[in-house]
């Protein structure tokens, strides 16, 4: 194995790493690159193309002049793996099917457990192929399409089609190029008109080699009436090598549909994580973004909801947490373009040491959309007297009838909390820890109960050794 | 000596100003004392340095917990071995319910997981006994109380985590007369022999309800006198003045 394929993952809580040589690992951003990964998933010309007038234009697209630095990530393009298949046939549906060693790293993280209790279905991506891949049998039979977004590809082609980077297309930002470009993995989703999907369904990623930029892309289809919520782990070890994680999500959320998109992403503090999220709501729809990012070194994601339908809301909630050496820059997007539609931005960020935690949102009002409501609440929590954080809070209301709200706090971790916690036997780091689970509870309260216990605990971790 | 809480000359300043001139107490478990005083005597500073605040210097002196010096202690380590202060100005911590808090704070007090069935045991007999309802469970800790309500919320604390030793600081300031009983009720379950309590107050009225078997005086930074409950009815008729003079005049 290569020196940079080499972890220094003690501390890290899913920091192991498996003896499995890859199949292929392409390195280097170039058209060679592209045609490969499209030949190696035995893709049809169109998506061929697509792939290649997307590198085109992420060479031509600038960098952003704002937010975090990036520079640093500029210089390393060249260095990260942008295609990595691990030696497995291709999805497997059922867990005999999965090779010893991929299923060893599975136990690891708990997923067959999981498996047996509420999911609907398990989504299991291993580095860039999806090898284990299972649908409950009653939601097969109700129309239900959870697959890769290979399979997606593969089987469903024409629906893809109607669908893939129509809300995201690669002239969107230079990040949605980079991944309209080299994507792996990911998941596709379609719920049929009026079929409510009761429990979530659950897809677990895992970046597992050094250097490795995973570009997963998931497209998520609910059309009229239907509901579904959609989960998403996201954990990966720690590398010696800075990595990459550029993702592209779109959801189609139809007239009357429901759907929410939750996310917990615990990333290694060398990765940069840029994320395009969007969503579009039609007539009397709702779309719920549900985003919690810990970890990375530099994360940018504004999950956006495009409220195009009368009456359509939606609602995004997030948390951010930034360390020393980390920068957070993470916000929402509403769109309002038609009447009475409604949404809603709750944003907690927590600094702590010299990290630094940014909102960036906007809420745009169209001319056409009378009676537009928009709510944005964010709050930032400073752990240490050298933590920061910044709010950039864009509003371009077109429309006199709109009742738009927004409200901005910043507060630090208070001595007379401590203390009182304190008295009550908590140590200051369970009582640092308690006070921040406390200030993240109006967004962990809308989180499925294994998710809330797994988000508590992996506060309590970042806040260990905190205060003092 | 075990058996005490005992505060030996203790001195204390608060950014270089010397609030607390040498006080010396001692409170026998099994028994109630009263500690009453006037306003900026340092009452509450001696709470809250006995309950191990470190926003307060102590510059001399000691605090023994059944013998051991737990001067040095942090305020969780003095919890853990049984001592309890109820804040007179209760601190509010935003999206932290009522019973997640105590089952946490329950824990540490135990030294392991409470039994889930001795937990809501012990919530719903607090409970039924302050006449409360059992939605507080569920509440937010102190984000929205009343006054009144936030002074419950501490004995509610008191009856769950069964401190050996309590300090309760103006628990009755704000209080109307049923709730003041409500509150006492709550105090008064908890007396006997593997308890302790000193009981700050203003008034006379409280104890009234609560009747101690001591009351200590306080005036700027020291317990200047020591008596029976017939002291704190004394001091309701006649004022803190005559006090004041007979110290200046010793
Ligand atoms: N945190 C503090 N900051 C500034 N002054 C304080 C503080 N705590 C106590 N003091 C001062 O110490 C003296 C005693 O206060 P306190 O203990 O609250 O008295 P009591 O409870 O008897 O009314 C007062 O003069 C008060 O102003
Ligand atoms: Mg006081």
């Amino acid at each position: 194995m290569p020196e940079d394929l080499k972890h220094i993952a003690d501390d890290y809580r899913w920091g192991f790493r498996d003896e499995i040589e890859p199949e292929i690992a392409l390195k280097g951003l170039t058209p060679e690159t592209v045609k490969k990964i499209s030949e190696a998933k035995g893709e049809p010309a169109w998506m061929t193309e697509f792939r290649l007038k997307a590198l085109e234009t992420f060479f031509k697209l600038p960098w952003p002049k704002w937010g975090p630095d990036l520079s640093e990530l500029e210089k390393k393009l060249d260095e990260f793996y942008y295609y990595v298949k691990p030696p497995a046939k291709g999805p497997a549906e059922s867990w005999d099917e999965v090779p010893e060693e991929i299923k060893k790293t599975y136990e690891r993280l708990g997923i067959p457990e999981a498996e047996q209790k509420v999911l609907a279905g398990v989504g299991a991506q291993y580095d860039s192929e999806v090898v284990y891949h299972k649908v409950k049998e009653e939601l097969e039979r109700q129309g239900v399409i959870f697959v890769s977004i290979e399979e997606g590809l593969k089987e469903y082609e024409e629906l893809f089609k109607k669908y893939f980077a129509k809300l995201v297309p690669p002239t969107d930002n230079k990040f949605a190029a980079l991944n309209s470009a080299v994507w792996s993995g990911g998941s596709f989703v379609y719920v049929p008109p009026g079929v409510e999907v009761e429990v979530p369904l659950q897809a677990y990623f895992r970046v597992n080699t050094a250097g490795f930029g995973q570009f997963e892309r998931t497209l998520i289809i609910v059309d009229e009436g239907a509901k579904v919520h959609y989960i998403e782990g996201c954990t990966a070890p720690l590398y010696t090598t800075e990595a990459l994680h550029t993702g592209v999500i779109e959801i189609y959320v139809h007239k009357n549909a429901h759907s929410r998109y939750t996310t917990i992403q615990n990333w290694p503090t060398n990765m940069y994580n840029l994320v395009t999220q969007r969503a579009v709501v039609e007539e009397g729809g709702y779309h719920m973004w549900l985003d919690g990012n810990l970890g990375s070194k530099v994360t940018m994601k504004y999950p956006s909801t495009i409220l195009k339908g009368r009456g359509a809301r939606s609602e995004v909630l997030s948390i951010a947490f930034a360390k020393t050496g980390q920068h957070l820059d993470t916000g929402a997007k509403l769109i309002h373009q038609a009447e009475d539609t409604s949404g809603r931005i709750v944003s907690k960020s927590i600094s702590k040491g010299e990290g630094r935690a940014s909102y960036r949102g906007l809420v745009k009002v169209s001319p056409r959309a009378d009676r537009a409501k928009a709510n944005v609440e964010c709050d930032a929590l400073l752990i240490d007297p050298e933590s920061k954080t910044d709010t950039y809070p864009y509003m371009e209301i077109e429309n006199e009838t709109a009742q738009i709200g927004h409200e901005a706090t910043v507060s630090r971790l208070a001595d007379d909390q401590i203390f009182y916690l304190e008295t009550r036997g908590l140590s200051e780091d369970e009582a640092a820890a308690l006070i921040v689970r406390g200030f993240l509870e109006p967004v962990t309260k809308e989180l499925p109960l294994e998710f809330a216990v797994e988000l508590n605990r992996l506060i309590e971790l970042e806040m260990e050794g905190s205060v003092g | 000596m075990a058996n005490r809480l005992e505060i030996q000359d203790l001195w204390v300043s608060h950014e270089g100003k010397t609030i607390l001139k040498g006080v010396n107490l001692v409170l026998p478990l099994g028994e109630v004392h009263a500690l009453m005083g006037p306003n900026g005597a340092g009452k509450s500073t001696l709470g809250k340095v006995i309950a191990g605040d470190p926003n307060y210097q102590v510059e001399k002196g000691r605090i023994l917990l059944d013998g051991e010096d737990i001067t040095e202690l942090t305020p969780d380590e003095r919890a853990r071995k049984g001592l309890f202060l109820a804040f007179q100005y209760p601190v509010e911590v935003p999206g932290v319910q009522v019973a997640n808090f105590l089952r946490l704070a329950l824990k540490e007090r135990l030294g392991q997981e409470p039994p889930i069935a001795e937990f809501y045991a012990r919530l719903k007999e607090a409970i039924e006994l302050l006449d409360w309802d059992e939605s507080v469970l569920s509440r937010y800790l102190n984000e929205g109380f009343s006054g009144g309500e936030k002074k419950k919320n501490e004995i509610l604390q008191l009856l769950v985590l069964r401190p050996r030793y309590a300090i309760l600081d103006e628990t009755d300031s704000g209080l109307d007369i049923d709730a003041l009983k409500v509150v006492a009720r709550g105090v008064n379950s908890m007396r006997g022999p593997e308890f302790a309590a000193l009981v700050i107050t203003h008034y006379q009225r409280l104890l009234n309800y609560i009747v101690p078997d001591v009351v200590h005086v306080m005036m700027d930074g020291r317990v200047v006198k020591t008596g029976g409950p017939e002291l704190a009815l004394e001091l309701e008729k006649r004022g803190y003045d005559w006090l004041k003079a007979e110290v200046a005049g010793a």
